[in-house]
């Protein structure tokens, strides 16, 4: 860019093109991709090359080729005959499956630990410094053992089982809970469920608008409740009840129908969501220390009641500093899920990097795959947060 | 996770590695004075460390035989235990330079992951272990039962084949490593436990009561167990396939550990003295000395003493020959001749 004064007299003495900065820079960021692309060639050029020269196979074309093995847990319907890419998908789908419970469960339990650590009754405050000193210092992995085979071991068997009510029963193999099956006419429930939502939302909307403009309040809770549960079993009953359960069987060694819970699922399901739980009630705690204590005493002087104090004063100001931590416990917990390949919970570790690596003998694709699913996940769970941290943080006007 | 670590070395291993041609594992293993054997990381009678951390079995037996081959001492070994998922990529990276832990020889491994298998050390097969409480006489009684495995093994495979043709119902569940298999096994997670038949008898003298369990008499798969090398170094491939028919072929011709000095100082069979190195130059164009067969069942003993020691009737195992016997005897062991 040259300067204002130099518009339309003599030229500016321009600098050699190896002193200039700008063309400098330029040159040695050029230099920087190249050597990167080259270094990204090379490296991609060797495996190729050693892979052919040690004859292993290499290519995606695996995925097609049918798995011949079975998965003992499948939201889809997966048979041996299937091909590789299929299992891939179950272990992920798996993987994402207790990830996102275990998040939900971890974060629930989590807060109530951390709130319970700042009580002021000295029993609960202890025990929740037990547990969070407890869990949080022994390895996950060992956790997970406990709740697998210690669990496992004081279970009866299925012809034994334990059933607290009729159609669920628990035993060595798992619980087994009745199954909903639909009948026609099911569709009407949905959506009064999807209605029943709408109305809430819009209710709530409503009535925030009405406590800006007129201060008077609506206790839109209640109103959204009543829709969203009312709706549907309006619905319902209109519908002649178009659901059964089919209750689970003992059919032999084991059950068969209904919905089965397996072992591994249960264990590394509660193993991740206690040991998780555990450091997320102590970034629950800073952040309910990290709000001033003249927050809660000004509230109190404007005479708010104790929970509207918590709710409208201290929690969206701790949220602020829970968020990020919490975030990165989140990313904790999908990692730490690759450790149920260890008690044969089969998610994207145990199915693909495990069962499918050893089949097909690719490791370096299988790998990179297993990888990146990982990232990805990762990636999303952190745009999904730093998107609630935008809308939580304080606005600046 | 270590197993992680293993997957990323191999890749490391495989990006960085120049083109240099196939390294000549011979050369690398008498430069650095030891054989690194791939192992079982605890089979009883295969491959197991004692109390001391000494390991023993018949695949140690192996690596021992290799060893004495090259070193004449059958001490340089140096042991890694592997799991099953772990094993192939120890030896494609170079970790290893032998795997010996009872691995099935299949067209797949043996052509598209880099392996080549040296022989059969041992004929096996898959089966199953129940309770006896249980009451099943017979693999086609498991409809819809629970069966605990190792995961990263055929058998995982031989499951789905074997009760889908016969059109029985089952749930596989796949542990992360033999021990876990076990222990849920043993636990009540499943009806039955289910690897190679040598392995169901090893596992089953480490249960907490192992009269309680009997092996159904089916024999779903064919199992061939044996060394393998990696592909593309001829030489190597070698020297472990003779190491391991110097065995089989001293058991043949009744050369034992105890009587070989005696053998090869006054034995006529033109057979034998060529095995021994006393006639011929048989050790040499394998990169080896002259008597490495002979450093091989002196130290090592022959099939037959390995057999009897590990699995045989001096274990606890007590595994009958079958079809592990010489050929002579009606068995499929079978040494190419020594000439």
């Amino acid at each position: 860019m040259s300067a204002p004064g130099h518009t339309g007299g003599t030229a500016p003495a321009r600098a050699a093109p190896w002193n200039d900065p700008a063309i400098r820079a330029i040159a040695f960021q050029l230099l920087l991709l190249a050597a990167v692309l080259y270094v990204g060639w090379m490296l991609y050029d060797n495996t190729t090359t050693n892979l052919a020269k040690r004859n292993i196979a290499s290519g995606f074309g695996f995925m097609e080729q049918p798995a011949g093995f079975q998965i003992v847990q499948s939201l889809i319907p997966f048979s041996s005959a299937d091909s590789y890419g299929k299992a891939f998908l179950v272990g992920l789908l798996n993987t994402a499956l207790i990830s996102a419970i275990g998040i939900v469960l971890a974060t629930l339990v989590g807060f109530v630990v951390g709130v319970a650590r700042l009580s002021k009754n000295w029993i609960v405050a202890r025990m929740a410094t037990v547990y969070v000193e407890t869990l949080r210092n022994i390895p996950l992995l060992l956790q997970i053992f406990f709740w697998y085979f210690a669990v496992l071991r004081t279970m009866p068997s299925p012809r034994l089982s334990i059933s607290p009510v009729d159609g669920i029963f628990l035993n060595q193999r798992g619980l087994y809970l009745p199954a909903p099956v639909t009948e026609p006419g099911f569709w009407l429930i949905p959506l009064a469920l999807a209605l029943g939502i709408a109305g809430a939302v819009g209710v709530s909307i409503w009535a925030r608008r009405r406590l800006m403009a007129t201060g008077r309040r609506f206790r839109s809770g209640w109103t959204g409740l009543a829709l969203i549960v009312g709706l549907p079993v309006v619905a319902a009953v209109a519908a002649g009840l178009p659901l059964h359960w089919q209750l689970p069987e003992l059919h032999g060694f084991n059950f068969t129908g209904g919905i089965v819970l397996i072992p591994e699922f249960m264990a590394v399901l509660v193993a991740l969501s206690l040991y998780t739980a555990s450091f997320i009630a102590e970034i629950v705690r800073g952040g309910i220390l990290a709000v001033s204590k003249g927050q809660t005493e000004a509230a109190s002087a404007l005479g708010l009641p104790h929970g509207l104090t918590l709710r409208l004063v201290v929690i969206p100001q701790a949220l602020r500093v829970i968020i990020p931590p919490l975030t990165s416990q989140y990313l904790n917990l999908l990692k730490n899920s690759s450790l149920g390949a260890a008690v044969g919970y089969p998610e994207l570790v145990a199915v693909f990097a495990g069962t499918v690596l050893n089949q097909t003998g690719q490791a370096i694709e299988v790998i990179a795959l297993t990888m990146a699913v990982y990232l990805t996940l990762s990636l999303i769970i952190s745009a999904g947060m730093n998107w609630y941290n935008a809308r939580k943080a304080l606005v600046e006007r | 996770m270590k197993l992680t670590t293993r997957m990323l070395t191999a890749g490391a291993v495989l990006a960085f590695g120049a083109h240099a041609a196939a390294a000549a594992t011979l050369d690398d293993v008498k430069a650095k004075g030891f054989v690194q054997c791939g192992v079982s990381q605890g089979l009883a009678g295969f491959g197991a460390p004692d109390d001391k951390g000494h390991y023993s079995g018949l695949d140690i037996d192996v690596c021992r035989a290799v060893a004495a081959a090259v070193f004449g001492d059958a001490t340089k070994v140096k042991y890694t235990p592997l799991t099953a998922k772990e094993r192939f990529t120890a030896l494609q990276s170079g970790e290893i330079d032998v795997l010996s832990r009872n691995t099935t020889w299949t067209l797949n491994r043996d052509t598209a992951q880099g392996l080549n298998f040296a022989g059969v050390t041992y004929y096996d097969g898959q089966g199953f272990m129940v309770r006896k409480s249980l009451g099943v006489t017979s693999v086609k009684q498991l409809d819809g039962a629970s069966i605990c495995t190792e995961t990263g093994t055929t058998t995982e495979l031989n499951v789905a084949d074997y009760f889908g043709t016969h059109n029985l119902k089952f749930n596989i569940v796949a542990l992360g490593s033999n021990s876990e298999a076990t222990a849920a096994y043993d636990s009540g997670r499943c009806d039955a436990y289910t690897t190679d038949a040598s392995g169901l008898y090893s596992t089953r003298v480490k249960l907490a009561n192992p009269d309680d369990h009997i092996i159904l008499p089916e024999i779903v798969s064919k199992e061939p167990l044996g060394p393998a090398v990696r592909q593309g170094d001829s030489q190597w491939l070698n020297v472990v396939k003779w190491s391991l028919y110097a065995m089989i072929g001293a058991e043949e011709y009744g050369v034992t550990s105890a009587n070989v000095d005696d053998m090869k100082a006054n034995s006529k069979n033109p057979e034998v003295r060529r095995m021994l190195g006393v006639e011929g130059e048989f050790g040499a164009p394998m990169g080896l000395s002259n008597d490495w067969a002979y450093q091989i069942v002196k130290q090592v003993g022959n099939y037959g003493e390995s057999f009897e020691r590990n699995v045989g009737q001096g274990s606890p195992l007590k595994i009958t020959r079958g079809q592990n016997a010489q050929w002579t005897d009606g068995g499929l062991l079978y040494s190419p001749p020594f000439r």
